[in-house]
């Protein structure tokens, strides 16, 4: 069975997927939100932005992220200024890292179901009394929820499937930045393929079923009526 | 009281400039040619769309001028769209308490009970919002907008779209509405059979600009404007049921200008109704004919002439004060020697009753 080391790594890459997904619905609504309501120009500027990490490799991410974050990089004396330390090699460095690593895979599905519920139906609450925080919540966000299904479980699956940039930025301190994947490569790296099939086969069916999940989750609640 | 707007919303290729002012009791129907700005015209009095330096004020109540603009949440507005938009993540009860949940309940004026009877909805409440037929997911719709108990009522089209069974299920509706409930109504169309049927004043609009408004009646006859022309040239009257004739079938209908026998409806005595005549079934003789199959036959005055085209011309009678139009053949109005002033009258051949 697993070992004590491989539980403390999946239960540091459950609670990393957690957090970073739930930090993530919380940024990106408002950010999905504004993207597909806007006529701003600079609109296509934000947008790529958040796709970059789609294409970037994840080392190029973790590298500046390294320098950022690091004892000498401008967030990391921010936090020595304020008391802390440095984020590089540290759990909360590793979320800082997966929340923008998975920033596209949260934004562009609420950015794409805001955009199918359309403006119709906020108008409709808007002459049905509703404010506009209230047509928010009471309206755009229960059509959108195929939407918010799909962005938290692809933004939990990716920070559980990342590598590179938790490899440049966490290391593997067992217990604390150590997580699955990393894990995985130690295995290997090691020769015990025995353990590392363990994980792998684990990461591959609950992945699996995480997609097949959100699959026929959005076949029963199909978006907006024709 | 009325509802006065001068409206200006710019989009490039169009461009709205409106400026009406219109009863705020009664229908009202905003007609036009589509892209004309009925709907742009009606969303900016929802404030759904804002341009510069508008007006609006709404009985006593300033909606907008220079330095306010209530916001559409805050206008005690009901708004039908032309698709009925139902919110598909609600039932319909839900859809019906959306609007009526947000209304202080000391500011509710139509009551649950009474918006789902108006309207026949009450075996709809248990239906899933997909389910419904066209014609009932705009009868859902007007529901919900009632239930914020509106002080102006807004409807876009509301029978476009829908095929002729489910019109003529919600036409009577509408109908109820105008006659049981108070709320001004602006009705935006673009069928002479719905202005026809259920305004009580008419907004002309022509490219964005307000070409004429004014009551019905007088709209309808008035050779300045295209609804006197043309091959569906109507006149509207109000007629009240004076009796029923037994033997032959037939029901009795006075207006100012004489008595109509029509075919037998099933009407009240006393109830007012609207007839439509149109000009073309309108016939003119200088002598009372006797020897005639036509019934209704009533004295009338010419009022106006217009040419219709190289061969017709369409005449405006006043029947007891009434307007009445008539379209002839240029002939026949030169051997009859019409000229305004002169006596003659009208036959009738076909009237159709609206209600």
């Amino acid at each position: 069975m697993l070992t004590e080391t491989d539980l403390a790594a999946l239960w540091i890459t459950l609670k990393l997927a957690g957090l970073t997904t739930l930090i993530l619905i919380l940024l990106g609504t408002p950010l999905a939100w504004w993207l597909a309501r806007t006529r701003f120009r600079g609109k296509v500027v934000v947008e790529a932005v958040v796709a970059l990490p789609l294409v970037l490799p994840p080392t190029v991410l973790g590298f500046y992220l390294l320098l950022a974050l690091g004892p000498n990089g401008p967030i990391g004396r921010l936090m020595e200024a304020l008391g802390g330390h440095a984020l590089a090699f540290t759990f909360a460095g590793l979320v800082v890292g997966s929340v923008l690593y998975s920033l596209p895979f949260v934004v562009q599905p609420l950015q794409d179901a805001f955009s199918t519920v359309g403006r119709r139906p906020l108008e409709v609450a808007a002459t049905l009394r509703a404010s506009p925080l209230d047509r928010f919540l009471t309206v755009a966000v229960p059509l959108a929820r195929p939407g918010f299904l799909t962005a938290a479980v692809l933004g939990f699956a990716h920070t559980v499937g990342e590598f590179g940039v938790v490899l440049m930025i966490g290391g593997s301190i067992p217990g604390e930045t150590r997580v699955l994947s990393i894990a995985i490569y130690e295995h290997v790296e090691a020769l015990e393929y025995g353990r590392a099939h363990m994980l792998a086969g684990g990461l591959l069916v609950l992945s699996f079923l995480m997609l097949l999940a959100v699959y026929g989750w959005n076949r029963r609640f199909r978006l907006v009526r024709p | 009281m009325t509802i006065d707007a001068r409206l200006r919303i710019d989009r490039g290729a169009f461009s709205l400039d409106a400026e009406l002012s219109v009863p705020d009791r009664g229908v009202t129907a905003i007609f036009g040619p589509s892209g004309s700005g009925k709907t742009t015209l009606l969303r900016a009095i929802a404030g759904l769309e804002r341009g510069p330096d508008g007006f609006l004020k709404v009985g006593q109540e300033v909606w907008q001028d220079a330095g306010t603009f209530v916001p559409p949440h805050q206008r005690p507005l009901g708004y039908v769209f032309q698709e009925a938009s139902l919110f598909s993540h609600l039932s319909v009860k839900a859809n019906l308490e959306y609007g009526y949940k947000r209304v202080t309940p000391s500011a509710r004026r139509v009551e649950m009970e009474h918006a789902v009877a108006l309207l026949g909805v009450d075996p709809l409440l248990s239906r899933d919002t997909e389910d419904l037929s066209g014609g009932e997911r705009q009868r859902v719709a007007i529901s919900r907008a009632l239930l914020t108990s509106p002080a102006l009522l807004l409807l876009d089209e509301p029978l476009t779209g829908l095929d002729l069974e489910s019109k003529a299920e919600i036409v009577p509706y509408l109908e109820r509405l105008h006659e049981e409930l108070e709320i001004p109504v602006l009705y935006v169309s673009h069928s002479p059979d719905e202005v026809a049927r259920l305004a009580d004043h008419l907004v002309l609009l022509q490219q964005g600009r307000v070409l004429a408004s004014g009551e019905i009646r007088q709209m309808l006859t008035r050779s300045d404007l295209p609804l006197f022309h043309g091959d569906e040239a109507e006149a509207i009257l109000e007629a009240t049921v004076v009796g029923h004739d037994e033997a032959y079938e037939l029901t009795q209908l006075e207006f100012p200008g004489g008595r109509f026998n029509v075919t037998r409806r099933d009407l009240e005595i006393g109830q007012v109704v609207r007839l439509r005549i149109l000009a073309r079934d309108v016939s003119l003789t200088l002598e009372h004919q006797i020897d005639t199959s036509i019934l209704n036959i009533f004295p009338v005055t010419v009022e106006e002439l217009a040419d219709e085209g190289p061969a017709q011309v369409m005449v405006r009678l006043s029947a007891g004060g009434a307007p009445i139009l008539s379209r002839i053949t240029r002939r026949s109005a030169d051997s009859l020697q019409l000229t305004p002033g002169k006596r003659v009258y009208a036959q009738i051949k076909t009237v159709a009753l609206l209600a």
